[in-house]
């Protein structure tokens, strides 16, 4: 065990350039990843704030019970898409139109009846924030009788929608690339670290020792390098995410799990490229 | 112990590396493996070992047959062989007995019984007093010693030795020579291929001798022959 160990760390120290290159290339890759995650993050949480704004909007028939009102809004309670439903009724209305419209204060304290309708304003749940839950609500409650008008923003609930799936796509196609790009760097520098230790695999084959033995050191270093480049990924980022929160905007960076789940895809890139490179490469020698 | 039965090797192309050679190495035996070059000295110990595997006919190595054993066996085979070749395949970064512990590390062996060992065969091979020394820094007679002393540290039955003295001048040869015969006289086998036609003539050695593949004289077979008249 300990010679694996040994002759893994040989080689970052007999060709240091080459393993410095790799852990670049792996860092530089999840850093590309990573950026994108960065910008998704931010992204969503961004999107999810605009997203609680997503409201259906119910006026009612003027004149309608307000008994009528508040069993429609049972009603629409149960629907599963709903979030939360809130009942403004005339006067309520009224009172804030005096609040919000201040340069109308005059005009609406002179009124004899009130010319506000009471309304529903339904909100919707996370999942459900999108243009087609929208409209099938809006199309259930449209069934009401005393439901006189329907207000929701389906124009731009659905440029929404869509500015969240191209971003999900972009970042799907994007951080494949990245993958497959740092697969094959890392597969190129372990076929390079194996031509470079041909002489030294002959001769452990010679003295009989096992496949799998030969194998281990390239694979811990494979891992080693993906978890360093992990490591350094995260580090760019953060100087990323520092330099954009200083300079342009408030921005969030990655919780804990997200930083592990970077260092542990770096893991996994180090390992699957080391043992597919290996496995093709280490036949020729 | 090694014993080839009717064994043909054909390279890729359809050549025949080697034609019908059969012999039988006893236990403790000192044999050289003597023709030009090409004759196929080479393929004989690379089967024995198993680089490579008989095209037709049975290659049989202390209880392994080369010739059916699945590539996971191939390790167990080679612990218990010795194998040195002219171009000595020393590791130039490690010191003589580093070069010698790597043989033993790389089969897993336990650390702790490491050390004795490596000075065991250092000193067997009279090197006792250069094992803190690079290859870069001994002779060629010296390095050879070094890789002789790797290939006994896992105390081998058999001592395969591929020209091990191709490179090396006259006196050490003798050298060298003198140490094989060394360690053939505690026991183990040895299998020598040379073309250095002196050694094998003023040695009471068996030798066997092959042209184009093919096995054109064995001193022990013909001494059975002779001895069967």
């Amino acid at each position: 065990m300990s010679l694996v160990i040994r002759e893994a760390f040989l080689s970052f120290r007999r060709a240091p350039s080459l393993s410095i290159l790799s852990i670049i290339t792996i860092g530089f890759a999840l850093f590309v990843v990573g950026l994108f995650g960065l910008v998704a993050l931010n992204f969503k949480e961004a999107l999810e704030e605009v997203g609680e704004r997503v409201e259906v909007v119910v006026y009612l028939t003027r004149g309608t019970p307000e008994t009528v009102a508040l069993a429609a809004y049972d009603d629409i309670l149960t629907f599963p898409e709903v979030e939360s439903v809130d009942f403004v009724s005339a006067d309520e209305a009224l009172v804030e139109a005096r609040e919000q419209l201040t340069e109308f204060q005059g005009l609406y304290s002179d009124l004899a009846t009130n010319p506000l309708p009471s309304s529903l304003g339904i909100k919707l749940k996370p999942g459900f924030r999108n243009e087609e839950s929208v409209r099938a609500v809006a199309d259930r409650v449209s069934g009401f009788r005393f439901a006189e008008d329907i207000q929701f923003g389906d124009d731009w609930i659905a440029t929404l929608d869509r500015v969240r799936n191209i971003a999900a796509i972009i970042g799907l196609v994007v951080g494949a690339a990245f993958a497959l790009a740092s697969i094959m760097i890392i597969g190129t520098t372990i076929r390079m670290t194996i031509i470079q230790r041909a002489r030294e695999i002959g001769i452990m084959r010679l003295v009989g020792a096992t496949d799998s033995f030969i194998r281990m050191p390239f694979l811990l270093e494979g891992v080693v390098k993906g978890a360093l480049g992990g490591v350094a990924a995260v580090g760019l980022n953060y100087a990323v995410f520092e330099l954009v929160n200083r300079t342009l905007l408030q921005a969030s960076f990655f919780g804990t799990e997200h930083i592990l789940l970077i260092v542990a895809f770096g893991i996994l890139l180090g390992f699957f490229a080391s043992v597919f490179s290996v496995r093709r490469h280490l036949r020729a020698v | 112990m090694i014993k080839f039965t009717r064994v043909f090797k054909a390279y890729p192309k359809g050549d025949l590396a080697l034609k019908d050679v059969s012999f039988h190495l006893r236990k403790g035996e000192f044999a050289f493996l003597t023709g030009h070059s090409g004759a196929g000295k080479s393929t004989v110990l690379s089967l024995i070992h198993a680089e490579r595997k008989p095209t037709e006919g049975e290659v049989r190595v202390s209880g392994f047959n080369t010739t059916s054993m699945p590539r996971r066996e191939i390790p167990k085979l080679r612990r218990r062989l010795g194998i040195v070749f002219q171009d000595f395949r020393l590791l130039e970064d490690r010191t003589a007995e580093e070069n010698v512990a790597f043989a033993l590390e790389a089969t897993g062996a336990r650390s702790n019984t490491i050390g004795p060992k490596v000075v065991r065969v250092l000193t067997q091979v009279g090197l006792a007093g250069k094992a803190k020394a690079f290859p870069k820094e001994l002779s060629g007679g010296e390095r050879q010693r070094v890789a002789i002393a790797r290939a006994l540290v896992n105390d081998p039955f058999v001592l395969l030795a591929d020209e091990p003295t191709g490179n090396l001048d006259q006196r050490a040869t003798r050298g060298i020579f003198k140490l094989l015969e060394d360690v053939n006289a505690s026991g183990t086998a040895v299998l020598m291929a040379t073309h250095n036609l002196d050694l094998v003539k003023n040695s009471p050695y068996r030798s066997i001798e092959l042209e184009h593949g093919e096995i054109v004289f064995d001193s022990v077979v013909d001494a059975d022959q002779e001895a069967a008249r």
